[in-house]
């Protein structure tokens, strides 16, 4: 083949590769600040996490040498067979995994665990895009439909079954992904009509929501009295709704783990009788509030360095940054997220293969649903969910597969003129 | 390609941008418009520790450290550390029970897993030493350092008092210094100089990390202060002086108060029974506070200053002062005494009978009848005022020897002491309705006259100065601190002109010469002295003996009295000599060692 004979260089977005590694640094520095210990000052002191993620960042640079070195066919070629690779994996941990944290998701390889769930992203990914830029694909098609989404569900599903459901709500974010190449906008409408009656049936009496979503249908239909079917849509929406309202408790109660419950109640400023559970999330919005607008300095966060925060170097690792750098660097931290989405999603958008294409959008699906999550749950918007904030947090796993996640989408970008697909 | 979904390529990105903007909004809010947030984290990781002082150290007039300050341990326990141990070994090691350690532990534990717990307190160096050997065998224990009153010669309770944990009610009046826990003057001079003693307290700020372990100073310690150390204090005591005193009323109930007449310092004061101030240090203080509390003889009475006696015939000296002054006796004014005084149906007994030719020689033979009758004459004789405004103009004159008011003395809660005006007694009678004869008692320090073993030895020191006293006082110099004394210690004169303290004296020399009060001699020392023995309700007279020494220069004026004890002479004068040549002399003369001995081997007290 002509390309092994490309210079590898050749075509790489060296913009994405930039704010990779400014966010790879920022993740180290702030994994030494969290974890600083005065007497072992080194920062690359093995026996302390930041000399740790420091081997990870280099194992991290390696593999993605490795992946802009393989040809680019290889992916989509061999998509489904990572992804079964993947799926194997998730089910071999039910039998050779070992249990941290209450979570069932590790797989010992000698003196390092591996976390399979956080490499299923990738292969979802991989699948998604593959099953997706097929022959004769039509979203109209409720088979398509729900092939496309048992695609991303079942490694949620998983995981879930390991006892992370932090992890699989990230796959939530493949319905992004597919609403951008065809699912209907109902699936998300409903989708967020849903969470939002969730939480209010959580929050607010039953029979007064119930009433609440009558007058407002009622409403509605008047407004409207010519529109037929919509007369059936708001009674159908409004009976399932009641029953949904009706057994929100059930779920909340009877399906939801007893740290689940209360991390939901929390956000929903429901009292709480165990106090640890709103304890996080009010120590680190201590943490970043306490950074001000120019941050109290590298290493001279007070909170981050004596632990107040709980899981500071891993879920919580924003709380360093908001202390040390305050508002401001805080803000470059989420700027160069939003820099590195858009550009992923400009990336995506100048790709010829339809494979590509897609495999961007659920790259840019996948870090915007973990940055949402993470950052939202450290400043109190969203609900403590133990899942890492992409590149930033310290943690193997989670970094290889990131990465792995984001060269796939720079080598596929850099051949992109090369073939097509 | 074909994208046929085109009109959705930007939804994600706006999706994106409105995400991250309500972050920063977000973050705009709890970073820079909520202050709330930096306090809160303040109170996560600052605490502020008290530096505390040590305390102000006090040295005797001949600069021998009565109180000083000794380490003491507390052994503390952070539960969450604590290891399976050696139960026993511990026990063994702090001498405590194995319920006491179970129960301290689980206390701790319900308090705080993190927090330490006091475990035992005041540990003495010595026995720490041992301890601190062995305590790496038991991780979450530690031992803290603390400060303790301590007191070498283990005497005068009464005149430095104690420290003890502030009271609710003290913490409220001082105006947020005291704090829950801290040490307080308690009594004596300890009470009385407090403000100096304790210095002032210094503020540390540390970082504290989630267990409350201390991490470092704040700010490289830029708003932390310094604390002061309380200012070091001169006593007047003659510390050897007050032992000796208290070795001499032991197994006595009553007072010893020795001044030096020229400047007012108290050289000792003997409050007795007494106890070892040390009692009320260390482990055992709440324990031995209460068996002196419960004590039947009430040791923690501070009787020289409290206590109010009938000064029965020592008192004598100052009504002929007064007596002379007025105009009522002459040097010579004479009485025939036929061994009691009377007056109508009433009847004052005397121990002497016989011509009395003069005012001295009323005073050498303590002559009942002729202070009865010259005590009558002091209030009645001006033609032109009543017996009320005569009795009141008596009562005025004690005042400025400092009978009925207070001295000044450096102590808390100093007595009056007791002299009866003319509102007593028309309260008592009805106006009118009383004379000078209803009232003679007061005329041999009796009835209802009452006057403190301090003010006793003060008048003494007044008489043996001719005519002035200085504020009576028990600090000496606070060192570095010049101004605070001056304005305590004022000159008070007497209204009383010298040539007559000159026949006083000269009876009060007769009385140990060849008077009621011979016992009290010291060979080559010249001594004025008054015996007393007072009637008093309690039962058996009180023995009371007031001198000074020597006469031609006053060192050292006294005031003895023992409770129930009978004649002046039988205890009070030979315990005064004893303090008088101890203190003049050093050492007692060999004639005298008998005497020495029987004081200390005498016991009153059933």
């Amino acid at each position: 083949m002509y390309q092994q004979e490309r210079p590898v260089n050749k075509g790489i977005d060296w913009m994405m590769i930039g704010l990779y590694l400014a966010l790879i640094l920022i993740g180290w520095l702030s994994i030494f600040a969290a974890t600083y210990d005065e007497t072992q000052p080194s920062i690359f002191d093995i026996d302390r996490a930041y000399g740790r993620q420091f081997l990870w960042i280099m194992g991290a640079l390696l593999l993605a040498g490795a992946v802009l070195l393989t040809d680019s066919k290889f992916y989509p070629a061999f998509a489904y067979v990572i992804y079964a690779v993947v799926i194997l994996l998730l089910l071999s941990v039910f039998v050779i995994g070992s249990t941290v944290k209450g979570d069932k998701n590790w797989i010992d390889i000698g003196s390092f665990q591996l976390q399979p769930s956080e490499f299923a992203k990738f292969a979802a990914s991989l699948a998604v895009a593959k099953y997706l830029s097929g022959m004769n694909i039509n979203m109209k098609l409720l088979r398509t439909r729900i092939a496309a989404i048992s695609l991303f569900m079942l490694p949620a599903i998983l995981i879930v079954l390991q006892g992370d459901a932090g992890s699989a709500i990230v796959y939530v974010s493949f319905f992004l992904v597919l609403f951008r190449f065809g699912l209907p906008g109902s699936y998300l409408a409903i989708g967020l009509f849903v969470i939002t009656l969730s939480i209010l049936s959580l929050v607010m009496d039953k029979y007064l929501l119930i009433l609440l979503l009558f007058v407002a249908g009622g409403l509605l239909l008047f407004l409207s009295r010519r529109n037929r079917s919509l007369v059936f849509i708001l009674v159908t929406a409004f009976i399932f709704s009641s029953g949904y309202i009706l057994t929100t408790d059930f779920v909340f109660n009877n399906l939801l783990e007893p740290h689940q419950q209360q991390r939901v109640s929390v956000l929903l400023g429901k009292e709480v009788k165990v106090k640890d559970a709103d304890y996080n999330v009010r120590q680190s919005k201590i943490a970043i509030g306490s950074g001000g607008l120019w941050g109290k300095g590298f290493l001279r966060g007070t909170l981050t360095k004596y632990n107040f925060v709980p899981e500071q170097s891993t879920d919580f690792i924003f709380c360093t940054i908001g202390e040390e750098y305050g508002f401001w660097g805080s803000t470059v931290v989420l700027l160069l997220f939003l820099t590195l989405l858009l550009r992923i999603l400009h990336v995506a958008q100048r790709q010829r293969s339809r494979f590509s294409m897609i495999y961007a959008y659920g790259v840019a699906s996948i870090i915007f649903f973990h940055m949402l999550i993470n950052i939202g749950m450290t400043i109190g918007l969203m609900p403590v969910i133990g899942i890492p904030l992409p590149f930033i947090s310290y943690g193997g796993s989670s970094l290889w597969s990131f990465t792995i996640l984001l060269f796939i989408l720079v080598k596929l970008d850099g051949d992109r003129l090369a073939v097509l697909r | 390609m074909t994208d046929l979904f085109q009109q959705r390529r930007y939804t994600l990105q706006y999706a994106m941008i409105v995400v991250v903007s309500i972050f920063v909004a977000r973050l705009f809010y709890l970073q820079v418009i909520n202050k709330d947030y930096k306090q809160l984290a303040n109170a996560n990781v600052l605490r502020q520790v008290t530096v505390f002082p040590a305390r102000g150290l006090v040295f005797d007039r001949n600069g021998k450290l009565i109180i000083d300050n000794q380490k003491e341990y507390d052994l503390w326990v952070i539960p969450g550390q604590v290891k399976e141990l050696d139960t026993l070994g511990l026990c063994d090691l702090l001498g405590i029970t194995d319920t006491f350690f179970r129960e301290t532990l689980r206390k701790a534990s319900v308090y705080s897993r993190y927090k330490p717990s006091l475990f035992v307190k005041g540990i003495s160096v010595e026995k720490y030493a041992t301890v601190q050997e062995e305590l790496y065998l038991f991780p979450g224990f530690y031992g803290q350092v603390r400060t303790v009153r301590a007191y070498p010669y283990h005497s005068a309770a009464h005149t430095l008092g104690y420290i003890s944990e502030v009271t609710p009610k003290q913490i409220e009046q001082s105006n947020g210094y005291y704090r829950q826990g801290d040490y307080i003057g308690t009594g004596g001079i300890e009470q009385s100089y407090e403000k100096m003693m304790r210095g002032v307290k210094g503020t540390r700020f540390v970082l504290v990390d989630v267990h409350n372990r201390e991490q470092g100073s704040f700010n490289e310690g830029k708003f932390d202060t310094a604390a002061i150390p309380g200012k070091n204090m001169i006593s007047s005591i003659d510390i050897e002086l007050q032992q000796y005193g208290e070795r001499l009323m032991k197994g006595k109930v009553g007072s010893v108060v020795a001044i030096e007449p020229k400047t007012g310092e108290v050289l000792a004061m003997v409050s007795s029974p007494s106890y070892d101030p040390s009692l009320l240090t260390g482990q055992n203080r709440g324990k031995n506070f209460r068996a002196l509390l419960m004590d039947s003889l009430n040791p923690l009475f501070v009787r020289p200053i409290k206590a109010s006696y009938p000064p029965g015939s020592t008192y004598k000296p100052t009504l002929a002062l007064i007596g002379l002054q007025e105009g009522a006796i002459h040097e010579f004014s004479t009485y025939a005494c036929p061994g009691a005084y009377y007056v109508g149906r009433l009847r004052v007994g005397c121990h002497h009978s016989g011509f009395v030719p003069g005012v001295s020689n009323a005073i050498q033979h303590s002559c009942n009848s002729y202070f009865c009758n010259y005590f009558r004459r002091t209030i009645d004789h001006d033609s032109t005022s009543t017996v009320a405004e005569g009795l009141d103009k008596w009562k005025a004159v004690l005042a400025t020897f400092g009978i009925g008011v207070k001295t000044g003395l450096d102590l808390p809660n100093e007595g009056y002491g007791f002299v009866p005006g003319s509102k007593y007694y028309n309260k008592l009678y009805g106006e009118g309705s009383w004379n000078s004869v209803g009232v003679v008692s007061l005329g041999i320090g009796q009835g209802e006259l009452g006057e403190t073993p301090l003010q006793m030895a003060n008048v003494i020191a007044a008489i043996a100065n001719r005519g002035y006293w200085y504020t009576p006082h028990l600090v000496k110099k606070v060192i570095e601190d010049d101004s605070t004394l001056k304005k305590l210690i004022v000159k008070h004169q007497v209204p009383v002109d010298q040539v007559y303290f000159d026949m006083v004296i000269k009876g009060m020399e007769r009385v140990v010469e060849a008077g009621t009060g011979t016992v009290a001699q010291i060979p080559g020392v010249t001594i004025a002295g008054k015996t007393g023995t007072a009637e008093n309700p309690h039962g058996n007279d009180h023995s009371l003996f007031v001198c000074y020494a020597p006469i031609e220069d006053p060192k050292i004026a006294i005031a003895v009295i023992v409770e129930n004890a009978g004649f002046g002479a039988t205890y009070g004068a030979p315990i005064a000599s004893l303090m008088m040549e101890k203190y003049l002399n050093d050492t007692i003369s060999a004639p005298r060692k008998y005497l020495e001995d029987r004081m200390f081997n005498a016991n009153l007290i059933q």
